[in-house]
């Protein structure tokens, strides 16, 4: 079954540095950093201390409300550090990779097991990390029932990996997957893709939707709000394609393989394309033989320019990523930059920018903020490129006077801070729409939960 | 050590300063900050307040040249020193002579406007510790493009305080204002100095000085400083002017909103930049005409006589109240503030279609006031946040509607 979404509401932010589609191995990492932040909301209860040796599969830590629901460590190796922050907050745990990898065999799934089998298996082994739950854009809960499941097979943010590419030769892979997820809900496993190629195109036991127009209409918060949006009291979970795989050879094969093609891509990478590398591993081992420059001036980004996380040169992968973004920093003073006419720099209106000259030129875009942070004043420019059935000017106020009320109304359930993203980009008052999304989940995850 | 590194240092020395943000205005008025993202995301669009505000200058620099040549014309034609400029072109028209009065009234009001208002924000600034904001740039320009042309500066200054304070910086600043900082100045100066707002004197430079002149004794003719509104509230007319003089604006007038085909271009202008609302300005014009057509429609009727003290006004033709007063500026500069206005497209097409229609309701009903314009949009902007309300309810309820489906 196919269904067609357009969606005309967007902006295709075309970057200078995108990947080339040839896969090389990245240098193997002797160190890999799992950050309990990236599974939001998780309060972590360390199980490997420092000094315990894990293999590749092994639980690192488990959640503190849902003693089932095991984090594991990508390789097998030593956990050498254990860092923290204030009030003892674990930050990350640091694991020396052994040579030689060994793995945790859970042995393989039979997939004719019914959806509690299949629930405390993705519990168990650490899998469950990647099914995520919206509302709150947090690791889905265990005891949801979600009436639907979505997943994204179209990546239309700028410079993002090309799934289609990555995913090439996983059909095995991921049809196990999405057939072990279809079980877990009633409404069915929705994957949007961009093109027939897809290896996503063909898989039994999903609805398959085409869709087209400009970003975001690769979100999978797209995909949602067209085809069933989340009412008061629903929940909807969520996988990345890319994680589809793991989940895949864990059911097929017993083993936990963190294993993930990942693109390297921005305008300060010489020579962009994709690395075979693993999750956490320290971003270093792709970046610097790889044509960045060692003593540049850049930003590292774990993820896309728009919603990604800046790491430092001994940062990890993190969990949810396939691409690393490095593009130079901004932190210079431009003379006049608010009133001279601006041809370099991509904008949505034609006060004196005249990227709307050249819609297919790319572009070199640093991290300067162009301006400085201001109440919200321009309305109307966040509809332009917003294609939810939301006011975003109007749900970004609520969440900041934290009308909990309001923010129900105007739609809290359904959005995630990706969502919001471009409107960030665009912001005239250079307001952070993501952080005020995620502070405004937060409040209602604590208040209401 | 270039310009850049010095001012850097130098803010970098004076981190804890209270008077930063005053530097800071000054810094960031000759480079964008070196600030980057941190969080979020990595990269942002090219446009930010200063440039938005800066495109809303620039549509208003011609209006503010023409009103400027305007003020000597206006004053040479009432002395009778000058021919009647025949058309936009017309060579009595663009004189330096004319532009010498013009920068003599004129650019005062100009700098009044921009010193006092700054400056009052330059202090709130401080006192509150956030950065000097860019609201103020539009409507220090707007200001003196909306008042009468011999307006006392003194009484502009009072009423810039009155307005930057009282319309906008009790409220937190730009952005959380509730009514239009340039009609709050306005209409401060309308009410606190009547005398010096409407009446067939003040549209005239030296129309009041001559005045005062003929009843200190002297032996002179008096000028008259009508404007066209003020002469079709009492059911006259003004001999010598025709459409086209109203379209191009050589009409007297306040200093800027005269031109009507500037406007247009200004209009155009924020449309394609896309800083203007479009269906703010559509949506007034339709209103006004509608307002126009209903009167119109009235007189028509026979409903009401020549000898009622509305026939002036009402009979005039509907298109013809876009081409005189200020309905076209209040329209394209003032209803578009995206701060007071509607915030939602559709409240937008409401909001616009209501001060049009206020507008000439108020301008045929209300002779003291002969012009309608600005009343209007402030009683709108107090009635936007109302409209967004019942626009936005509309998408709560197909939610609401979403959840009963579903249990129903």
């Amino acid at each position: 079954m196919s269904k067609d979404i357009r969606i005309k509401k967007g902006l295709d932010i075309k970057l200078v540095g995108e990947a080339e589609k040839t896969t090389e191995n990245a240098i193997i990492s002797n160190f890999y950093s799992i950050r309990p932040e990236d599974f939001h909301s998780i309060i972590p209860k360390l199980v490997a201390k420092e000094g315990t040796r894990v293999k590749a599969g092994e639980t690192l830590f488990y959640n503190k409300d849902n003693e089932e629901m095991k984090f594991v460590s990508p390789v097998s190796g030593e956990v050498t550090e254990v860092q923290r922050g204030p009030r003892r907050r674990i930050d990350a745990i640091k694991i020396t990779a052994d040579k030689e990898q060994t793995y945790v065999d859970h042995g393989k799934f039979d997939l004719s097991s019914d959806a509690d089998k299949i629930k405390a298996h993705l519990l168990a082994s650490g899998c469950w990390a990647f099914i995520k739950q919206r509302p709150y854009d947090v690791v889905a809960k265990a005891d949801s029932e979600p009436k639907a499941i979505f997943i994204s097979g179209y990546a239309s943010a700028p410079l993002a990996a090309d799934l289609d590419y990555t995913l090439a030769g996983k059909e095995a892979e991921l049809q196990t997957a999405v057939t072990a997820l279809s079980k877990l809900t009633e409404g069915g496993v929705h994957i949007s893709i961009g093109s027939s190629n897809s290896p996503l195109a063909n898989l039994d036991n999903t609805i398959t939707h085409n869709v087209s127009g400009p970003h975001p209409s690769g979100n999978v918060g797209t995909l949602i709000n067209k085809v069933n949006p989340i009412n008061k009291g629903e929940v909807v979970w969520t996988v990345n394609a890319q994680d589809l795989v793991i989940i895949g050879e864990l059911l097929l094969t017993g083993k936990f393989n963190a294993e993930r093609v990942v693109a390297l891509a921005g305008s300060s990478v010489k020579k962009p394309r994709y690395f075979r590398t693993k999750i956490g591993s320290e971003v270093a081992t792709m970046v610097y033989d790889n044509g960045v420059d060692k003593d540049g001036n850049d930003r590292i980004i774990s993820g896309n320019v728009l919603s990604g996380k800046k790491v430092a040169p001994d940062g990890s992968l993190d969990y949810y990523s396939n691409v690393i973004t490095v593009i130079p920093e901004g932190d210079d003073y431009e003379f006049f930059g608010w009133n001279k006419p601006v041809f370099d720099k991509v904008s949505t209106s034609r006060a004196l920018t005249f990227s709307w000259l050249n819609p297919k030129k790319k572009y070199d875009l640093d991290t300067n903020t162009n301006g400085e942070h201001r109440a919200f004043v321009v309305t109307g420019s966040y509809e332009e490129v917003f294609p939810l059935d939301i006011y975003p000017m109007q749900i970004l106020k609520a969440c900041m006077y934290q009308d909990l009320d309001e923010m129900e109304a105007l739609g809290m359930y359904e959005v995630a801070p990706e969502d919001f993203a471009l409107t960030e980009f665009i912001c005239v008052s250079k307001q952070p729409h993501q952080k005020i999304i995620r502070e405004g989940l937060d409040l209602m995850l604590k208040e209401i939960g | 050590m270039g310009l850049k590194n010095k001012l850097h240092n130098f803010k970098e020395k004076n981190k804890d300063k209270k008077w930063l943000p005053g530097f800071n205005a000054l810094f960031t008025f000759l480079y964008t900050p070196n600030e980057t993202t941190h969080g979020g995301t990595h990269i942002k669009a090219a446009d930010d307040l200063k440039r938005t505000m800066n495109t809303v200058i620039l549509a208003l620099v011609p209006c503010l040249i023409f009103g400027m040549f305007n003020a000597g014309y206006q004053h040479y034609l009432a002395l009778g020193e000058i021919e009647s400029a025949n058309g936009f072109l017309g060579a009595s028209f663009w004189t330096l002579d004319n532009l010498w009065i013009g920068a003599l009234t004129v650019l005062p009001l100009v700098a009044v406007s921009y010193g006092v208002g700054l400056a009052v924000e330059f202090i709130f600034a401080v006192i509150k510790g956030h950065e000097v904001e860019e609201g103020y740039l539009v409507t220090g320009m707007l200001v003196p493009l909306i008042v009468p042309v011999d307006i006392p500066l003194w009484m502009l200054a009072v009423a810039v305080i009155f307005g930057v304070v009282i319309g906008k910086e009790v409220f937190g600043g730009t952005g959380m204002n509730i009514l239009n900082p340039a009609l709050t100045i306005r209409a401060f100066l309308f009410f606190a100095y009547p005398t010096w707002m409407s009446g067939d004197k003040v549209w005239v430079h030296g129309a009041v000085e001559r005045d005062q002149a003929i009843a200190a004794g002297q032996n002179l003719d008096a000028i008259s400083g009508e404007t066209l509104l003020g002469a079709y509230a009492q059911n006259s007319s003004l001999a010598g002017i025709d459409y086209w003089d109203m379209f191009w604006g050589i009409i007297p007038g306040s200093v800027g909103e005269t031109s009507k085909f500037l406007i247009i271009i200004g209009a155009l202008f924020l449309i394609f930049t896309k800083i203007g609302s479009w269906r703010i300005m559509l949506s007034t014009v339709i209103g006004a005409l509608v307002m126009g057509l209903i009167f119109n429609g009235v007189v028509d009727a026979g409903w009401i006589g020549d000898t009622s003290k509305f026939y002036g006004l009402m009979s005039v033709p509907f298109w013809q109240h876009l081409i005189i007063g200020s309905i076209l500026f209040g329209a394209v500069y003032m209803a578009t503030d995206p701060v007071t206005a509607a915030q939602t497209n559709k409240g937008k097409w409401i909001y616009g279609f209501l001060i049009g229609f206020i507008s000439i309701m108020i301008r045929v009903f209300n002779p003291a006031y002969p012009e309608g314009v600005f009343l209007a949009i402030l009683l709108m902007n107090v009635f936007a946040p109302t409209i967004d309300h019942y626009v936005v309810q509309a998408n709560v309820k197909k939610r609401m509607k979403r959840i009963k489906v579903k249990t129903a």
